[in-house]
């Protein structure tokens, strides 16, 4: 019975991942790929703009949230009890709670409303915002566990204190840390709720970060709730590839916690 | 000490990929430029070749047709994003966009918000036609005001009410429950069907009203005209109002609508230009619904694209508004010949003349921008 | 010789004082971050709470319970969208604890190692990585035909849309959290309590009923609170099948709306400022509910683990 149950649960995942698989695959060649969208009604096109548009906001979003998130967790890892580090990781929990579409509306008014323009940097930041939770946390916990031997002897030997935590303790960690990065990342990739009404869409192809930029999961979003059959099959193709993506990145971390991971 | 110099290596692989990656597609956009410089909001003049708009699912496969075609002819990007006309005219508000893109004209509180004034240039007409999924019925429906208020209201709820066969002698209409579709997003659609409403039927009148976003008492909300032409595609017994060109292109059979006249009418070019030939106020304002006209669609209207009269707001380049309008002026003229393949009404002669005063009204710093 | 002593002590004194200012430094840097990290969160909810001011005072508590979503009228209750977001994730919450409790036990219990635990592992953290627009995706186009032959032969209305298919995607989207918490919370059962039951004579089974379920009761508790923290919050999914219908729903085959999807759908065109006001006051409400929930799973939780 229980095996029944817990079996009967990863049944429509790969219900969901072979039908993507299927629809997608079909869909996806070299001009899919490289070409853009067609205006509506014409059949062919393709996700050039999207696929860019993504790497590009995932990339602005990962530059602001890895080093603020890092230096953030080793702050909290070095400080267990000061009122400021109880404080933090309370604000901590409580960004990962957030939905992410209240984070959209939230960082429209930061963002968008000031520069009165739509932007890839907004919806950057909207991510980053959301990718800060799991950064912090990752990079806490796994130093959490590293010996203070360690630090000890780097301080023994006279080293400041900067270089004992970068040169030393960051680097037996980076196991932990690259994972709770790359996990952070391939949530993200896949949000749409905080590009609605940050990042946009644009029909075009553009790398300006002051203006609207598509994504992925913005295409699948739009194109998938149209009538039309061209855009359905474009949005299948987008599907897979996002699925792609992101399965990719969560079996490279695997691999790397386990690969990478300095023992004590 | 290899585990360090192994993962310094992946780094530096991975940076260098990343850093030529944007490098090819930086060569690649051409037009645009990657700028990380601190000019936010001025937008430079001539380097910066694209309009940002949005609004309006309407007009949109005319828009995205003709967008096209403009940025053949110059290389103008052109923006556009269809988000329903409330969209449009919120984004508008806060100065995010370009130009806005309403089938809705500005409320008076919409136009306060505002503050200054506000230009309404008509694009084209459109009908608004009342699409079903019945796949066993051959035979176009015909429909009267009554009937649709009715069906809309929850009063009739099955496809083969007497209501409906009576006026459909010798169609065979199975028991399907209606199911019917509305827009879940604030529309100048709804604003057309709604105001048509309220026109035919009191009932609705006073116990729904018009507007682009009202208190539907029944049934299921889409996303834009592509929303609710997706519902009714996938759902049979479906009912929903979609622009014309969305029934067209999605194989969706349409109603023809009984008219203030009496007679029923089938939604194309010459019934929507019959409605649509009436004097326009100079402002442009003006409802299509329920026509005089004896052979006019009564579920017509226009759309309108909105633009603020004085341009140089938010440190705007005047090339920027130069752009602007010069599209605009090419949309009242060349552009219009696009309208007939998507069966769009185009502007009658009366409409453009009264379109291009509009559009010289508009100003940079107080200089008429079009000569 | 005492002149280069006396340089090389120099040299020492302005490296040390260099290396001092740059600890200093970096010291200093770790406590703004950290500040602005908690000053975003601050900021979060200032903003928030501002930019619903207005319809806070213009309609008061009665935006709690009023029924009526009208933007035309300038009425707003959301009522009907609290509805929608109870119904919607308390149905799946229901639907998949007797899955992640299984996989909990049986991942915990049964197979705590070996290849096919492993496996079992990923592919439930899986579920977990899949994007929620693809959810929302297949849902539209697999799920909802299914419900939809299904309520023909009910017999009700078949939209197939609405809060039934919701509840079926979330459930599946928020199996993963009472899992995984759920297996870590019955594996840290102290193997001495199972031993002993054992030794009594227990059957496996009534180990299962009488000792772990008991002692990780508070963790699995805090398992199911974190999904239902996750469903509350889902937007992207929920708006795809939901129908969006602005009205307190009829019955669970019918349409509605979640807070969540009614931002979604009409944060970008709310042009009046009392209707933006009034769905920012959604998002409020709909962050202060996910937060305390998520905050009591995760307080359980920490209790838990250092007990």
């Amino acid at each position: 019975m229980i095996i029944l149950l817990s079996v009967l649960c990863t049944v429509p995942l790969f219900i969901i991942l072979i039908y993507i698989f299927k629809e997608g695959f079909s869909k996806i060649s070299w001009h899919f790929l490289i070409n853009m969208p067609k205006p509506v009604g014409e059949a062919g096109g393709g996700i050039a703009n999207a696929l860019v548009g993504s790497l590009l906001i995932v990339f602005y979003a990962s530059l602001i949230a890895i080093p603020l998130g890092i230096m953030c967790g080793v702050y909290l890892s070095e400080n267990q009890n000061t009122r400021l580090a109880n404080w933090t990781r309370l604000s901590v929990d409580v960004l990962q709670g957030t939905p992410s579409i209240v984070m959209g509306i939230v960082v429209y008014f930061w963002v968008v409303k000031p520069l009165h323009t739509f932007s890839a940097l907004s919806g950057s930041v909207a991510l980053a915002i959301m990718m800060l939770p799991i950064v912090v946390r990752s990079t806490e916990e796994t130093l959490k566990l590293l010996p203070d031997t360690l630090k000890e002897a780097g301080l023994a030997l006279g080293l400041p204190y900067h270089k004992v935590i970068l040169r030393i303790i960051l680097p037996c960690g980076i196991s932990g840390i690259l994972s709770g990065v790359i996990l952070a990342i391939s949530r993200i990739a896949g949000e749409t709720a905080p590009l609605l009404f940050t990042a946009f869409g644009n029909l075009y192809f553009s790398t300006n970060i002051l203006k609207p930029m598509e994504s992925l999961p913005l295409l699948i979003f739009n194109y998938a709730t149209s009538a039309y059959d061209d855009w359905h099959n474009l949005a299948w193709g987008a599907a897979l590839i996002l699925l792609i993506w992101v399965l990719l990145l969560n079996i490279i971390t695997k691999i790397i916690t386990r690969k990478w991971r300095v023992q004590f | 000490m290899q585990l360090k110099s192994k993962i310094k290596s992946t780094f530096l692989a991975v940076f260098v990929v990343a850093v030529l990656g944007s490098v090819v597609t930086g060569c690649d956009s051409g037009s645009s430029n990657k700028s990380t410089s601190t000019d936010s909001t001025a937008t430079s003049g001539s380097a910066d070749k694209t309009l940002l708009g949005a609004g309006s699912t309407f007009v949109y496969p005319l828009f995205s047709k003709q967008f096209s075609e403009y940025n053949k002819l110059n290389g103008l990007q052109i923006n556009y994003q269809a988000i329903g006309s409330g969209g449009g005219i919120l984004q508008l508000t806060n100065k995010t966009v370009d130009f806005g893109d309403s089938d809705a004209p500005l409320t008076d509180e919409q136009a306060q918000k505002m503050g200054v004034p506000v230009l309404h240039i008509p694009m084209c007409s459109g009908a608004v036609v009342i699409s079903y999924n019945l796949p066993e019925v051959k035979d176009t429906l015909k429909l009267t005001p009554d009937v649709i208020a009715n069906i809309y209201l929850g009063k009739i709820t099955k496809w083969n009410d007497p209501k409906i066969t009576a006026i459909n002698p010798g169609v065979k209409i199975p028991a399907t429950p209606i199911l019917v579709a509305h827009r879940s997003d604030g529309s100048g659609t709804t604003n057309i069907f709604t105001d048509y409403l309220s026109k035919v039927n009191p009932e609705w009148s006073t116990k729904v009203g018009k507007g682009t976003s009202v208190n539907w008492p029944t049934g299921l909300g889409g996303k834009g005209n592509p929303g609710v032409s997706g519902l009714i595609k996938q759902t049979p017994g479906g009912i929903g109002y979609i622009e014309l060109a969305y029934a067209i292109q999605n194989n969706l059979p349409y109603a023809k609508v009984q008219n203030k006249s009496g007679n029923y009418i089938v939604p194309n070019i010459a019934s929507t230009s019959a409605a649509g030939n009436v004097t326009l106020p100079a402002d442009s304002k003006i409802f299509l619904g329920n026509t005089d006209a004896a052979d006019g669609y009564p579920i017509s209207g226009f759309t309108w694209a909105l633009i603020y009269q004085e341009q140089a707001y938010n440190k705007r380049s005047q090339d920027k508004a130069q752009d602007l309008l010069k599209m605009l002026w090419w949309e009242i003229h060349d552009g219009q010949q696009y309208c007939h393949d998507l069966d769009y009404a185009p502007l009658s002669p009366a409409a453009v003349t009264i379109a291009e005063n509009i559009l010289k009204s508009a100003t940079y710093n107080d200089k008429a921008i079009l000569q | 010789m005492s002149n280069m002593m006396n340089v090389w002590k120099a040299k020492k004194i302005k490296r040390s004082v260099r290396q001092i200012r740059a600890e200093k430094i970096f010291r200093t840097s770790l406590v703004l971050v950290s500040l602005s990290i908690l000053v975003i969160v601050v900021a979060f909810l200032f903003t928030l709470v501002i930019q619903s001011l207005p319809s806070i005072k213009a309609l008061g508590f009665g935006f709690l319970y009023g029924k009526a979503w009208d933007p035309v009228h300038n009425i707003y209750g959301t009522y009907p969208f609290l509805l929608g977001t109870l119904l919607t994730s308390f149905l799946a919450l229901i639907i998949s604890i007797p899955f992640s409790f299984a996989t909990a036990i049986f991942l915990g219990e049964y197979y705590p190692r070996g290849w096919f635990s492993d496996f079992l592992k990923n592919a439930i953290e899986l579920i977990a990585a899949v994007p929620s627009v693809i959810y929302g995706f297949w849902g539209l186009f697999v799920l909802v035909p299914i419900v939809r032959s299904l309520e023909l032969k009910i017999g009700v209305t078949p939209y197939g849309i609405g809060i039934f298919s919701a509840s079926l995607i979330l459930t599946i989207m928020i199996i993963p959290y009472a899992a995984s918490l759920g297996r870590e919370m019955v594996r840290m059962v102290p193997s001495s309590l199972k031993e002993a039951a054992y030794a009594l004579g227990a059957t496996r089974y009534e180990v299962i009923r009488d000792v772990i379920l008991p002692y990780s009761r508070s963790g699995l508790f805090a398992g199911v609170l974190l999904s239902l923290g996750r469903a509350l919050g889902e937007t992207m999914a929920v708006t795809m099948v939901i129908g969006n219908t602005s009205v307190i729903p009829k019955s669970i085959f019918a349409p509605g709306n979640t807070m969540a999807s009614v931002i979604a759908n009409e944060f970008t065109e709310a042009a009046s400022s009392l209707y933006l006001s009034a769905l920012i006051e959604i998002g409020l409400v709909l962050f202060l509910v996910t937060v305390v929930i998520n905050m009591i799973g995760k307080r359980i939780i920490k209790r838990f683990t250092t007990q």
